[in-house]
């Protein structure tokens, strides 16, 4: 009997519906970014192309993921399956509000790092690929930020990290390939071992698609390693996330690369560790949340106060930021460890409020660092009287960073804390205002050496002396360009925090009850 | 089968671990490939060894007759070879420019990034 295309019944095993092209908007972010990104790799002896291509694809991706966000909080959870394969046969792409917010900051920060680029980075470092990196990167991004499949995350997670090391090593000094090293060894291992755990979650249930584990991980599981999967997992992403113990890689190196390189770095590459632990602890398997929810809160407490000590500790203006970020990190693990819908919906906040302002900080530290000819807190000083803006805008940041009214930070972190008080864990909210307390201290310090104070160390009061660093006069104004959208940004959610608290809500919602998410991937009758 | 396998497995994360704990690039370098191998056997044995019957359906039937070897898992390690290579090549380039940047390959003996007996922050002006 010959099989022919009459007999067989295709709706049994592929999806015979079209996809809506709403839905089709989640594949977007990925296509603009791969497409625009080699594009830029093959043209990339055109310098005259690569910044306006650059923006114009980093333009086309902030509208993509905007539209994608916009689809997500109208219509819940967007999922589309790769090749039309019935989930979880094919490789499923998701999103729901959580995912679809980080990509949509995501972007509005690649663009405003790009704006910056296009006059920071010269014609040299843009003719080594710097757009064209920027771009692949956002797709490692912004894949990892979408997937629905676990195996699928882990190769999104390698796009960004070959990307992020094109990004690392670009401009070859000495010290950048020291940090690269650093940087590159540490990342490998920590994808490794999340690879590691993918193999063990895939011996054990035969699936890799989130929601199918979601759903069987709800049913009783008897004898399956899921302690262990678990553990895994928080050892990779944590190192990807610099959690205590595994953070230092991220001040030995993210002050190394351009400042707009590192500005990225520091803004997002940690969330998306952050994200990967929100998605696979709390929504794939909740039990083991439940099993590690102290551990998680050791490591918060390890991360805050490593980062807040480390910060007050640091003399390295960039360095001293590498701490802040860490600190920010525990923050959101204090969230994560906390598990409730407050605590959640808090790391959520904080991680968005977090790829804001430390971007921010660190595109202002690159500004500072070219104006003052220094990153050593010793040697800067007399930026106040050399561009006022500048330290307007580096003070706000600092204020917001440091979790004071009226900015985005205090919102984020008044909602963890809150959570902490009604988890009847006060110590832990003690800690997270303790910490904010000291990166106010360090940051504060950083502010008054660098910026308040008329020269380097030793300058008399009242004196004042001349940057020795050279930035043309034309240029400064394009580089704070950046700065001021984004601090604008922080002030703005600062003062109408409802849309941005509610979308975390939303976020946490669906990670708490994953049916939607569920219901997204199978269909309406899984 | 998978017995053995998992015994080897385990063999080669305990190589690779040993190898990284060195302060030699080139040995952490070898401990990155060890690692990345005894991750793609790990996923290969998760996979589980069944027989060795290709997953092909004669003609005329609808499913495989007997139990078939699965080709999912080889799927993805196939993917992870492939990016654990191209990371190779780039760890190798990058561990050798950096050898003749800093005239060094130990680890001990780095210090540019992160600086050696820095002075502590400023405590006034």
């Amino acid at each position: 009997m010959a099989v022919s295309e009459k007999t067989v019944d295709l709706s049994q095993a592929m999806v015979t519906a079209p996809v809506a092209p709403a839905d089709a908007l989640i594949i977007a972010p990925i296509i603009i970014t791969l497409f625009f990104g080699g594009l830029l790799l093959m043209t990339r002896k055109r310098a005259a192309w690569q910044v306006p291509m650059g923006l114009f694809a980093l333009v086309l991706l902030l509208a993509a993921c905007a539209g994608l966000l916009a689809r997500v909080l109208t219509a819940g959870p967007v999922s589309v399956t790769m090749g039309s394969w019935l989930p979880p046969f094919g490789i499923s792409f998701t999103a729901d509000a959580l995912g679809a917010s980080f990509a949509f900051v995501s972007s509005l920060v690649a663009l405003a790092v790009g704006l910056f680029a296009s006059r920071d980075i010269d014609g040299l470092g843009q003719r080594y690929g710097f757009f064209a990196f920027l771009l692949l990167m956002m797709c490692g991004i912004c894949g990892a930020f979408l997937t629905g499949d676990i195996f699928n995350l882990y190769v999104w997670f390698e796009v960004m990290l070959i990307a992020s090391f094109g990004l690392m090593v670009l401009g070859n000094t000495r010290t950048q390939l020291d940090g690269a090293v650093r940087y590159a060894l540490l990342n490998l291992l920590g994808a490794a071992f999340f690879l590691a755990a993918t193999g063990y979650l895939y011996g054990s249930l035969g699936t890799l698609n989130m929601a199918d584990i979601t759903e069987r991980l709800r049913q009783p599981t008897d004898g399956l390693p899921l302690n262990t999967i678990a553990a895994l997992f928080i050892l990779g992403f944590g190192m990807k996330a610099a959690a205590f113990p595994l953070a230092f890689w991220l001040p030995a190196s993210y002050h190394t690369p351009s400042p707009a390189a590192a500005a990225i770095f520091a803004g997002l590459l940690t969330k998306v560790g952050a994200y990967a632990l929100l998605r696979t602890m709390v929504m794939v398997m909740p039990a083991a949340h439940a099993v590690y929810a102290d551990f998680l809160t050791w490591i918060a407490i390890g991360t805050m106060l490593l980062g807040s000590l480390g910060a007050l500790a640091e003399s390295d203006l960039r360095r001293l930021f590498g701490y802040v970020v860490i600190s920010g990190i525990g923050i959101i693990f204090a969230g994560l460890a906390l598990g409730s819908a407050g605590g959640l919906s808090g790391a959520i906040v904080y991680a968005l409020h977090s790829m804001l302002v430390m971007t921010g900080l660190y595109l202002a530290a690159g500004i500072a660092a070219r104006l003052g000819g220094s990153q050593q807190l010793r040697e800067l000083g007399g930026l106040y009287g050399a561009s006022p803006l500048l330290a307007g805008l580096t003070l706000l940041l600092i204020l917001s960073a440091a979790a004071l009214p009226p900015f985005s930070g205090f919102w984020a972190k008044i909602v963890v804390v809150e959570a902490a008080m009604v988890g009847g864990r006060w110590w832990l909210a003690g800690i997270v205002l303790v910490t904010g307390l000291f990166t106010a201290l360090a940051a504060g310090r950083a502010f008054a050496h660098a910026f308040w104070r008329g020269g380097p160390v030793g300058t008399p009061d009242g004196a004042e002396k001349s940057v020795p660093g050279k930035l043309a006069a034309a240029d400064l104004p394009l580089l704070l360009g950046p700065l001021g959208f984004l601090t604008m940004l922080t002030l703005l959610i600062g003062l109408y925090p409802q849309p941005v608290l509610r979308l975390a809500e939303i976020g946490a919602a669906g990670l708490l009850d994953p049916i939607p998410y569920v219901r997204a991937v199978f269909g309406a009758a899984p | 089968m998978e017995g053995p396998l998992a015994l080897l497995v385990g063999c080669f994360f305990a190589a690779s671990v040993y190898l990284m704990l060195s302060d030699s690039l080139i040995r952490i370098l070898i401990g990155v490939v060890v690692l990345s191998n005894a991750v793609n056997l790990l996923i290969f044995v998760a996979g589980r060894i069944v027989k060795e019957v290709p997953p092909i359906i004669p003609l005329g039937a609808q499913i495989p007759p007997i139990e078939t070897a699965n080709p999912l898992p080889q799927a993805l390690i196939l993917t992870a070879i492939v990016i654990s290579f191209s990371f190779f090549a780039f760890l190798l380039v990058l561990v050798f420019r950096t050898y003749q940047a800093l005239g060094t390959d130990k680890t001990d003996e780095m210090h540019l990034a992160e600086p050696q007996g820095e002075p502590i922050p400023p405590r006034g002006y």
